[in-house]
């Protein structure tokens, strides 16, 4: 047996074993899938979603400008994507429209409703209006006009009537009947 | 099949349409409408597949019984891409539930150079897709139906008159039942008959009038509908625009080397309007391009450009100054640009005067603010060209990309998806041309889009207008002379129309009163102005409705009668008036609708309501609409406690997309009419984020429209704009009740407040 040679450990303060620094980037949760960022932490959610996961049901209809189309839930408030940083949402989670149905595909009684009283359009501002109802929802089940009348959404095509039923379709437990 | 001697491989639609299967064998059936001077050999099915929008097809019926329907306009929340397939599936006795709706996209073949447009016209949002549909996409319906008929027969020998079709199935008297997918193959074999088959009767209409929702409304909801801008090619630049405030203006210094450091960053390009073209067809106004690896780098990009503009010629508009000059016009005796119609004689009318009246109406300009923003997606290859854009006109967009690229009319693939809203923005195509200039200059797709910004400081705006009206009265309460005058820039100055019809995208000759009063004279003034100008959804009619229609309660307010009662005395005996070209004025038609709106909100209550009723009505293209408005003033808030609207347009095809369209539409009239402008000074548009153009929010627009519908049998009328006329005006005569404030300039609030 060739005896075992003595390994020259390194002598200096450097080691072969580095300890971990922390990661760089950001951890995300987005429909229940985790992701990490490691890009500019300033870039909006809207962006991120958009470019990056090409989830593009959260739409573009200008900058900051409230037309409530670029509508997120974060941690189940709505939240419009354009206005958030990638760096303020370690931690929390995010739903998009993509994430609101089931996974079995299941949908929200929102977004059946919306289907029951064909509260589209264009169907651009959609999304944006189904994320401020389902948070409008959660927080007030039995949504009056008033609360209703509260919703930041803006649709160019007029569809605010049919949204409206839609709504109160959903909080009645009406979606899905005739 | 014997009677049939000839076997003709198509059948005459008209001229250079033709009827035709384009497939045979293998089970599956395909029915289109060529436009070929010769007949296409038949197909074989594996060609299909993906080709399936190449072939001028409409139906295609496979072996498991799915059926397609090609969707051939764009469907700018216009409802077509649901209306149309369904208007096929009914003469084809089709079951609904398995249909799938194909949107067609543009398809164009190269004809010696010139294009020729497989699928006819394909134009949305101008009202006229369901009229079109109406008249020439039937038959493909029913051609399809009467081979699956033939087949049936031949299999169950016996003829096809004792055959029913019910719901994609084939049935004969002694119940037995064959499926469409099932007779598709035998189908495609069938010669065709010497002329189209029948159209059915309107009886028998399965589909038609009933309602149904947008075909792509679960796709909406759960957001996957993918929108132009949603779509790229693999490796696509983003490319971001910093326009130049005046489309005239020019460049005058650019240092991009910050804007180029910024990390994603690929290139700074610069693009000028081309000279001598149309607007709509070339970039709206000089701008630097920042293309970059990704949104945000070329948003952080484009806030690092420092540039300085100089004006052009459109620096020295106002339009405060456009319309202190329309007042003063009006002011004087200047003779009209156009004198538009001159029916009986206005100065003898005069002489028997019992009351005169005038008034003079100021309306802003306005802009189309749609919900997706202009965007167009470029892939240039040397022999072809792919673009994925928003637009209500493919067959112009095409024309812009063959004029910028030289390539052959078969080598450009124009790609339509859903479109967010039109309004008329989108028959203009400055955002496409933009987009090839770039993709030109690089050697990448590129992906161009507009913030908001731009999109409000760079549109095709409607024109403001100033309308002057008077009336003479006479001793019975009729009014015996009606003179409009109108200032106003015209859309069409610049764009290739003869001066002579500039007019006609300002006012129609043969709006109300025009018919119903014996001395009738409309005069228009033109402005000249260098803001573009450009199509806007219910323009003209929505300008002029809106003082035409508050002119006539200022006629019932001065009589002291009920305004209703007014007008309809106006429009005396139900008749058909003929008023000049191929229109005609169904007055019983309009006083139907007036009718039904003013029971609705039991307008009764009129005169001792305390709410104010307000009630309008106007006429378009063949269709009829009324609106009966109830406000209320709460300190100085404007409430809109109900709103009603019936509308009369023929056949409803979709009574469901038809309420979506009305509803919508008086939103959309009545947002504009409370609280928007565009206003410019030196040339610069001064509304730059919607806050400064506020449409209105849910808080602001009525909880419900009530909308009517006049049942009819009638060729169909469009209704994608029928609703905006009428809707301001009844508000503004219904807020007159509540406030005894006439407004007679727009936007409403602000004039209501100032007058309170």
């Amino acid at each position: 047996m060739v005896p075992a040679q003595a390994q020259v450990l390194p002598t200096s303060t450097e080691s072969v074993i580095v300890a971990d620094k922390l990661r760089d980037g950001i951890d995300l949760q987005i429909n229940g899938e985790s992701y990490r960022h490691t890009g500019d932490p300033d870039m909006p959610l809207l962006w991120y979603l958009r470019d990056v996961l090409r989830l593009t049901g959260t739409k573009v209809a200008g900058e900051h400008d409230g037309t409530g189309a670029d509508m997120v839930l974060l941690d189940g408030k709505a939240v419009p994507a354009g206005s958030v940083s990638i760096t303020q949402l370690a931690g929390r989670r995010v739903t998009t429209v993509e994430g609101l149905a089931g996974n079995d595909g299941t949908l929200h009684p929102l977004q059946q409703a919306f289907i029951d009283e064909d509260a589209i359009g264009c169907g651009y501002c959609t999304p944006g209006w189904l994320i401020s109802g389902v948070d409008l929802l959660t927080r007030k089940p039995q949504p009056t006009d008033a609360d209703i009348d509260q919703l930041p959404n803006l649709c160019r095509c007029g569809c605010q009537t049919r949204v409206r039923r839609a709504i109160k379709r959903a909080a009645a437990g009406k979606a899905g009947q005739p | 099949m014997s009677a049939i001697s000839r076997t003709p491989a198509r059948i005459r639609l008209s001229r250079r349409r033709f009827l035709q299967v384009l497939t045979s064998g293998a089970g599956v059936l395909l029915v289109g409408i060529s436009t070929t001077g010769a007949a296409q050999p038949p197909l074989s099915p594996g060609l299909l597949g993906d080709t399936f929008h190449d072939l001028g097809a409409f139906v295609r019926i496979d072996a498991d019984g799915n059926v397609l329907i090609g969707a051939r306009d764009p469907d700018t929340g216009t409802g077509v891409a649901t209306a149309l397939p369904r208007i096929i599936a009914d003469e084809l006795d089709a079951d609904w539930n398995r249909v799938s709706v194909v949107p067609l996209g543009l398809d164009v073949t190269d004809n010696n150079g010139q294009p020729r447009w497989t699928y006819g016209r394909q134009i949305g949002g101008t009202g006229t897709s369901i009229p079109a549909a109406w008249a020439d996409l039937r038959p493909v319906g029913a051609l399809a139906r009467w081979l699956l008929l033939q087949a049936a027969a031949k299999r169950l020998g016996m003829p096809a008159a004792r055959l029913r079709c019910d719901s994609g199935t084939v049935i004969a008297p002694d119940g037995r039942r064959f499926t469409y997918g099932s007779l598709a193959g035998d189908a495609s074999k069938i010669p065709l008959p010497a002329t189209a088959p029948p159209l059915k009767a309107p009886n028998r209409y399965r589909l038609i009038g009933q309602g149904t929702g947008d075909v792509d409304a679960r796709e909406m909801v759960t957001g996957q509908t993918r929108f132009a801008l949603d779509q790229r090619f693999g490796d696509t630049l983003v490319a971001v625009l910093a326009h130049c405030p005046w489309a005239d203006g020019t460049l005058a210094q650019l240092d991009s080397s910050e804007a180029l450091a910024v990390d994603g960053v690929v290139k700074v390009l610069t693009i000028t309007p081309e000279p001598g073209v149309a607007p709509g067809e070339t970039a709206i106004a000089p701008a630097v391009a920042v293309l970059a690896k990704d949104t945000w780098s070329a948003l952080r990009g484009r806030d690092k450009l420092k540039l300085t503009w100089k004006p052009g010629p459109s620096g020295s508009d106002n339009s405060n100054t456009l319309e202190q000059q329309a007042g003063a016009l009006l002011a004087g005796t200047t003779d009209p640009t156009m004198r538009v119609r001159n029916d009986g004689d206005l100065a003898a009318a005069g002489k028997k005067a019992a009351r005169r009246l005038q008034a003079t109406y100021f309306q802003p300009w306005l802009a189309h603010a749609t919900a997706e923003p202009m965007n167009c997606t470029v892939r240039l290859d040397k022999d072809h060209a792919t673009l994925i854009v928003p637009t209500q006109a493919p067959q112009k967009a095409w024309a812009v990309v063959q004029r910028l690229t030289g390539l052959s009319p078969a080598q450009i693939e124009v790609r339509v998806p859903r479109v967010g809203g039109g309004y008329g923005r989108r028959l203009d195509h400055d955002y496409v041309a933009e987009a090839v200039m770039l993709a030109k200059a690089v050697d990448k797709p590129v992906s161009l889009w507009w913030t908001r910004e731009q999109d409000l400081t760079h549109d095709f705006y409607h024109s403001g207008c100033v309308h002057q009206l008077s009336a003479i009265i006479g001793h019975k309460r009729e009014v015996t002379a009606w003179n409009q005058r109108m200032v106003s820039a015209s859309v069409f100055a610049g764009r290739g129309v003869p001066d002579d019809r500039l007019w006609t995208s300002e006012l129609r000759a043969d709006q109300l009163p025009a018919g119903l009063v014996p001395n009738y004279r409309s005069d228009w003034y033109a402005q000249t102005c260098s803001v573009p100008r450009g199509s806007m959804r219910g323009m003209p009619d929505t300008a002029n409705a809106f003082a035409v229609e508050s002119f006539i309660d200022e006629i019932a307010h001065s009589m002291k009668e009920d305004p209703l009662v007014t007008r309809l005395r106006l429009l005396g005996d139900d008749r058909q008036l003929t008023l000049g070209g191929d229109t005609t004025l169904d007055t019983g038609r309009l006083r139907n609708v007036l009718q039904l709106v003013a029971e609705r909100i039991e307008w009764k209550n009129w005169l001792r309501s305390f709410n104010g009723l307000g009630i309008a009505c106007w006429r378009v293209d063949g269709a009829y609409v009324a609106h009966a408005i109830e406000a209320a003033l709460d300190g100085e808030r404007l409430i809109i406690q109900r709103v009603v609207c019936a509308v009369d347009v023929g056949r409803v095809i979709n009574p469901t997309g038809l309420e979506g369209q009305v509803a919508g539409a008086t939103l959309d009239a009545l947002s504009t009419a409370l609280n928007l402008a565009i206003t410019f000074k030196d040339g610069q548009i001064q509304q730059r984020k919607l806050k400064d153009y506020p449409l209105a929010n849910m808080a602001q627009l009525p909880n419900a429209v009530e909308v009517i519908t006049v049942p009819g049998d009638r060729p169909p009328a469009g209704a994608s704009f029928l609703a905006m006329p009428s809707a301001a005006p009844a508000l503004a005569n219904a807020v007159f009740r509540v406030s005894a404030v006439r407004v007679r300039r727009l936007p409403l609030m602000k004039e209501l407040l100032r007058l309170l």
